[in-house]
């Protein structure tokens, strides 16, 4: 039990980032920015191929500086050049499929054997003790989230934040969507990138398939989250992807011990989880509706 | 101050649908007008606004603002010295955002938007309180609340202050009283009034109230068909009754006025 509570809230922080990005790109913004399942091996592939060269800090910053290009790509593929968004995320994304292959040598995985990570140099430091790796985890988190939290009150985050809540509003106030569009889908496929590196060095590993449907687990703890946590100011969006990141992972653990729902399974179970979750307003519309007609053709009959 | 120079729009140019929404239009603002425009449905009124706000460019003819040609400036350059309200309260304001932001959002426009990592002051917190009480609404008591919990004339009061928090060169208002009841429209009206007064800003005001386009302001414009019909200002202006303004529209449109919102609301 203590194996899975410790397995659950490492993965849980680590993922959190994702969360974090999309909770920055899908809510925010109101962008739903598909290029996070390349963005997320990208910032794997560099993070595990600097630690590989023995550079384990560097990396870290690396991979979010590519993580932030790939943003920036996607950013002008629909701000500048008319692509449809969600398009411009998958077009990203198809191409950052041989640039993580080129990031990791050509090759479709990269495994650390005896080179240093930033988790075994933190482990040496004697922080945390057993849990050095939660600490870590739980440090990166904590630094990007309060940054999140900082960026959104400047000037600049006022004005992302306002783009994805009234476009019309942004243009008569005097501020580019072009440029905060592109300044916001910069950070969280950095954030994205963050969290592939932190993983990618605890794991020893960078594989080409290992961003695959991140996107739909990444919206799923978001709506996990926000469900226990709510919804509202900016600090209680970032709290709730933690929060959905941990429970989730938690479950997953759980999951896998338990092999109550055959592992494989897991994906579909998230991806109707999120399906369902994303529908649900429309769904109580309908209803709603139904039960009015329902009624309404009670009386007549009755009548 | 604002001279619009021989401008022409055409919406879908080349189709079944073509549509020559301003054609050859010029007019020139001194500094302090306050310009009231009627005109029929389709009249080019909110097309014009959209020219010189920068929602689109002009396929003829230049727009100069204090001397600066703005013809090809973009919108979001442009909005930094033209406020601009819209009829529907809800355009102008970010809903899930507090009062305090939406109202630091538009302080971007002065020097402190140069700075973009710089956040809401103490002392920015106490100027939008002394200026939301100018507004006596009580939203000075509101300011951490969303703007989604205002109402619409809450809200489009919002928009005004948000416009004019730091004085525009030109104020555009495109019916802005119009989407509300007529307690909160009179109330916003009179706000309109009390501030471009106070900062003395250049203002055009679309209204379909054709009393208001001869009490409010300086000097009234008449649009049909994409140009200006009518111009009256000074003693003409003083001189003229509604039934007068709807006998010139008349005269020189070559039919009657036929925005129904006009007609009900005389």
């Amino acid at each position: 039990m203590i194996f899975i509570t410790q397995t659950a809230l490492e993965l849980g922080f680590m993922y959190a980032l994702v969360s974090m990005a999309l909770f920055l790109s899908y809510r925010v913004l109101d962008i739903a920015d598909l290029t996070t399942d390349g963005s997320f091996v990208l910032g794997m592939a560099v993070s595990v191929s600097l630690a590989a060269a023995g550079h384990p800090f560097l990396a870290v910053p690396a991979a979010m500086l590519a993580g932030a290009a790939a943003g920036f790509v996607t950013a002008f593929l629909q701000t500048k050049m008319g692509v449809p968004s969600i398009l411009a995320g998958i077009v990203t994304n198809t191409g950052l499929y041989t640039v993580n292959l080129m990031a990791m040598g050509w090759s479709s995985n990269v495994n650390l054997l005896k080179q240093e990570t930033i988790f075994s140099l933190f482990k040496k430091t004697g922080i945390g003790g057993g849990w050095y790796e939660f600490v870590l985890a739980a440090a990166v988190v904590a630094a990007a989230g309060l940054f999140l939290v900082w960026f959104l009150g400047t000037r600049l985050g006022l004005s992302v934040r306002a783009t994805g809540d009234n476009r019309d509003m942004v243009r008569a106030s005097s501020v580019n969507p072009v440029f905060t569009i592109t300044v916001g889908l910069c950070i969280s496929n950095a954030l994205t990138a963050l969290s592939g590196a932190v993983v990618g060095q605890l794991q020893k590993s960078a594989d080409i398939g290992g961003g695959t449907g991140i996107v739909v687990v990444g919206l799923a703890c978001l709506i996990i989250g926000e469900t226990v946590i709510g919804r509202g100011s900016v600090k209680r969006g970032v709290l709730a992807v933690v929060v959905g990141s941990v429970i989730y992972r938690f479950i997953y653990a759980v999951v896998l011990k338990t092999k109550i729902v055959p592992i494989e399974c897991l994906k579909l179970v998230t991806a109707v989880i999120v399906a369902f979750a994303i529908a649900a307003p429309t769904l109580r519309t309908y209803a709603a509706l139904r039960k009015r007609i329902w009624a309404a053709s009670r009386k007549k009959g009755g009548r | 101050m604002l001279r619009i120079e021989n401008i022409s729009k055409t919406f879908n140019a080349g189709t079944v649908n073509e549509k020559r929404a301003v054609s050859g239009l010029s007019l020139h603002l001194e500094p302090g007008d306050f310009v009231t425009i009627v005109g029929s449905n389709g009249a080019g009124k909110s097309t014009l606004f959209h020219a010189v706000a920068g929602g689109f460019y002009v396929d003829e003819g230049s727009i100069t603002l204090d001397g600066k040609d703005i013809t090809f400036v973009p919108e979001y350059k442009r909005s930094r010295v033209i406020g601009r309200l819209f009829q529907d309260p809800l355009r102008g304001t970010a809903p899930h955002m507090t009062i305090e932001e939406n109202l630091a959002l538009a302080y971007l426009r002065t020097s402190k938007g140069k700075a973009p990592f710089s956040r809401i002051s103490k002392k920015d917190k106490a100027f939008f309180r002394e200026k939301l009480v100018l507004l006596d609404m009580g939203l000075e008591e509101r300011m951490s609340q969303p703007v989604g919990l205002l109402s619409g004339g809450q809200r489009q009061a919002l928009t005004l202050l948000m416009s004019t928090i730091v004085p525009p060169k030109v104020l555009l208002l495109d019916e802005h009283t119009a989407a509300l009841d007529p307690g909160a429209a009179e109330k916003i009206l009179a706000l309109t009034k009390e501030i471009v007064a106070a900062e003395h800003i250049t203002c055009m005001m679309v209204t379909h109230n054709m009393n208001q386009a001869l009490s409010v302001g300086n000097r009234t414009l008449m649009m049909a068909e994409g140009r200006i019909v009518l111009d009256i200002s000074g003693k003409e202006r003083e001189g003229m009754s509604v039934d007068g303004l709807l006998a010139q529209f008349k005269e020189r449109a070559g039919r009657a006025l036929d925005n129904d919102r006009i007609l009900l609301s005389r």
